[in-house]
């Protein structure tokens, strides 16, 4: 990129015309030609800093932006996949029956514990690793990038792998727990055992790229504050915890906030580690996470307005989630 | 020079600009590429070939039988290309989608007997109809299957391509070790008539079996072929859904649920990696048999393991599975894709399609064609397994399908009966399948 003084753009002037020029010799004609030039200049410098970011824009509401408010639109109506401008008005009843659609609720419960389960040991795992990485090994790149080889794998190949691991007759899991004497688990119908194996696919593949995160930013922390700190007799461990994590803890929110995300729209891990047909989440519903909820409503059932109401009303929670992240962040900041 | 390095630069931003916008408008106006991929006739194989495209799912067969080279020679004109999605769960959604935005339409497009009925009953009007295609002679396929593709006021907009007729595929070593016939009259004989002396027949199984090994492969496997040989299911003639009232589906469910309480049937689902391990590992004694049943034993079943099935009649014949070719109006080369359906469903080209790939022909003048009378398979030996299923294909009920039969089945199967195999009592079971059912039903 123009890093060089001279061919980086000059900061906008009010009437400021190139730097550098000679001052011209004045015919009429000239002054003319001038003038315009460095009109063309000034628009160039107002208007094309716009254009240069329009390309997002105009990808965010096409694809953003109007489809959120359509779908909203649909929410409204009862709509069907077979006739998707055939709408017809139902208000709010999409809303009012998600209030006692138990299928809803157990979906959201299924979400948060599915959340829980995968974020927590993820970014303790993840700190760890960064911690270990942190030191200084031989051939400490291949560690790195082996890390975020789970992250590069595509979910679908991955979930696959492990639907064949948690199998429940010839699995290997199973296989080795059977060495030290536990019977066969049954990871697809039963409850816990099943979030726990689709929580198990959500670490697996999240845990190497937090762990970088959280090594990027260890290796911003001033060295002089752990020689210090060797200096006053902290053991290694008392220099993670009281060098380390206070320094850490922007990252730390900054993944805590990353990673509810992420795990209030888990789709994909359960849509493959079911062994029907994808979008129920189990016998019992017993891994259905909302985003394969919606899915089902929208795609399998083809009720496009109750799937839209479902997604509006996932796109309220997000934003509650969102809020709740932001006081605790601004408490935490505040108290640091 | 100054001012001209700017204009430069100023150029190539706008070109960088305009780039983005115009792939931004190529975005929106792209149906999403795969008619491009395609699409040989703009792409390069030139001298004015027109390529009919075909949207497929699963392995239907016609490119492994040979017959799109086949229909080249016939027509240097004309290049066949298909698009295959693996799995109807996900083919089926994307094509009504493309239906009901009249966009990325293949020239042909293929329709799952489960979907069928509400194909027929929401997109006729984007469907050519086929009854009026010169060349095609309703009279060549069975009744039911000419009638399934066609609408009320008399528009077909699918051929029937293969059927489904049921027999029971058997292990005849399983049999034997376990004191039963292994004759295939004398297994039909056992049950026949009855799914309940079916059930009876596996107590029997149970009692001297080969330890580790079971009846039946699963509890889907057994509700759809108890399913599949009722008249009415889940839907009456008049169209109502009427599967929670409907005593036959009830009775269906419960057979099931008690066979899978006394441990006849293996907690599977069927074509998932778990099940064909086990079909490899000759753990189930029978499983209920279309003709591609036996492809896929023929596709998981261990080589030693050739001629050691056997096909019997099932205790009521009945019809699971099979398709329809539609031709899309607002696909690109109407006229070819019909003359091309016509050709590909004419009962020649069916026989044919059995003796590859085993799909079984919706042509009954093809029963009495060599191809079917005399074909055999790998696993089952010398087993007639063309007359067998000839037979069923005669006897099996015409079945009143309904548009959400797929749904209604899934939630029996995969909400239902399979929860009696992990300790659920038959009426929790029930309970939750019809909850779960009613709930995706209700709009």
């Amino acid at each position: 990129m123009a890093t060089r003084n001279d061919t980086a753009a000059p900061p906008a002037k009010e009437g400021g015309a190139a730097p550098g020029r000679p001052p011209a010799v004045s015919t009429e004609d000239e002054r003319r030609h001038r003038a315009r030039l460095s009109r063309r200049w000034q628009r160039d410098m107002r208007w094309s800093p716009y254009a240069f970011v329009s390309p997002f824009f105009l990808l965010f509401v096409a694809f953003g932006l109007f489809p959120l408010l359509y779908t909203g639109w649909a929410s409204l109506h009862q709509v069907e996949m077979t006739a998707p401008t055939d709408m017809t008005w139902v208000g709010m009843r999409n809303y009012t029956r998600i209030f006692d659609d138990d299928f809803f609720w157990n979906a959201a419960k299924n979400t948060l514990t599915i959340g829980i389960i995968s974020t927590v040991p993820q970014l303790l795992m993840a700190m760890g690793l960064a911690h270990i990485l942190n030191y200084r090994l031989r051939a400490s790149t291949f560690y790195r990038v082996a890390m975020l080889a789970p992250y590069a794998t595509s979910i679908a190949a991955a979930s696959l792998v492990f639907v064949l691991l948690f199998g429940r007759d010839y699995g290997m899991i199973n296989w080795a727990l059977h060495f030290v004497g536990i019977d066969a688990i049954d990871w697809q119908n039963d409850k816990w055992p099943s979030q726990i194996a689709v929580s198990s696919i959500v670490i697996w593949r999240w845990t190497g790229y937090n762990a970088l995160i959280y090594l990027a930013a260890m290796q911003a922390i001033p060295q002089d504050l752990y020689e210090s700190a060797a200096l006053d007799g902290a053991s290694r461990w008392k220099q993670f915890l009281h060098v380390t994590l206070p320094s850490l803890r922007p990252t730390i929110l900054f993944t805590v906030v990353v990673s509810t995300i992420g795990a209030s729209q888990v789709f994909g891990e359960p849509l493959l580690f079911d062994a029907n047909k994808g979008a129920s989440g189990g016998a019992e519903h017993q891994f259905q996470t909302l985003g394969l909820y919606l899915y089902e409503q929208g795609w399998v059932n083809q009720h496009l307005g109750r799937a839209s109401a479902i997604a509006w009303t996932m796109f309220l929670i997000l934003i509650v989630v969102g809020i709740v992240n932001y006081v605790i962040s601004r408490r935490l900041r505040a108290s640091s | 020079m100054r001012a001209r390095t700017r204009t430069a630069r100023k150029a190539v931003v706008l070109a960088a600009v305009a780039t983005l916008g115009a792939g931004l408008l190529a975005g929106c106006a792209d149906d999403g590429g795969d008619d491009n991929a395609s699409d040989g006739s703009s792409s390069g194989s030139g001298k004015g070939k027109t390529t009919i495209t075909l949207g497929l799912f699963g392995t239907m067969g016609f490119k492994e039988a040979g017959l799109y080279t086949e229909y080249e020679k016939l027509h240097p004109d004309i290049k066949i290309a298909e698009n295959v999605t693996e799995r109807n769960e996900n083919y089926y959604p994307a094509l009504v989608n493309h239906l009901t935005t009249n966009s990325g339409l293949m020239d042909v497009q293929a329709i799952e007997v489960g979907n069928i009925a509400e194909v027929v009953a929401t997109q006729a009007t984007k469907f050519e109809d086929m009854s009026k295609v010169s060349g095609v002679d309703k009279s060549k396929w069975l009744d039911w299957k000419w009638s399934q593709g066609t609408t009320k006021d008399g528009q077909t907009i699918g051929l029937g391509t293969d059927i489904g007729p049921m027999a029971l595929c058997y292990r005849k070593d399983l049999f034997q070790a376990a004191g039963l016939p292994t004759d295939r009259e004398a297994v039909g004989k056992l049950w026949a008539g009855d799914w309940n002396k079916f059930v009876a027949t596996g107590e029997q199984y149970k009692r001297k079996a080969k330890a580790g090994t079971f009846f039946m492969d699963s509890p889907g496997g057994l509700i759809n072929a108890i399913l599949s040989s009722e008249k009415e299911k889940f839907y009456d003639s008049s169209g109502e859904i009427i599967y929670k009232s409907n005593p036959a589906v009830k009775a269906a469910f419960d057979l099931t649920a008690k066979a899978a309480e006394e441990g006849l049937v293996q907690a599977q689902t069927q074509f998932q990696p778990a099940w064909d391990t086990t079909i490899a590992n000759s753990k189930f004694a029978t499983i209920a048999c279309p003709p591609w049943m036996l492809g896929t034993i023929k596709g998981k079943a261990k080589p030693e393991d050739a001629g050691k099935w056997d096909v019997a009649v099932a205790p009521k014949s009945g019809n699971w599975g099979g398709s329809f070719l539609g031709v899309p109006k607002s696909g690109k080369h109407v006229k070819e894709a019909e003359a091309f359906i016509t050709w590909l469903t004419a009962p020649e080209q069916q026989a044919k399609l059995f003796k590859v790939q085993g799909s079984f022909p919706s042509a009954p003048s093809t029963y009495t064609m060599p191809e079917v009378t005399g074909a055999k398979n790998e696993m089952t030996g010398d087993s007639p397994i063309g007359t067998v299923f000839s037979e069923a294909a005669k006897t099996a009920p015409v079945q009143v399908i309904g548009p959400k039969d797929q749904i209604i089945q899934q939630g029996l199967t995969d909400n239902g009966v399979i929860l009696v195999t992990k300790g659920k009592s038959a009426e929790e079971a029930w309970k939750t399948a019809t909850k779960t059912i009613d709930n995706n039903l209700d709009k």
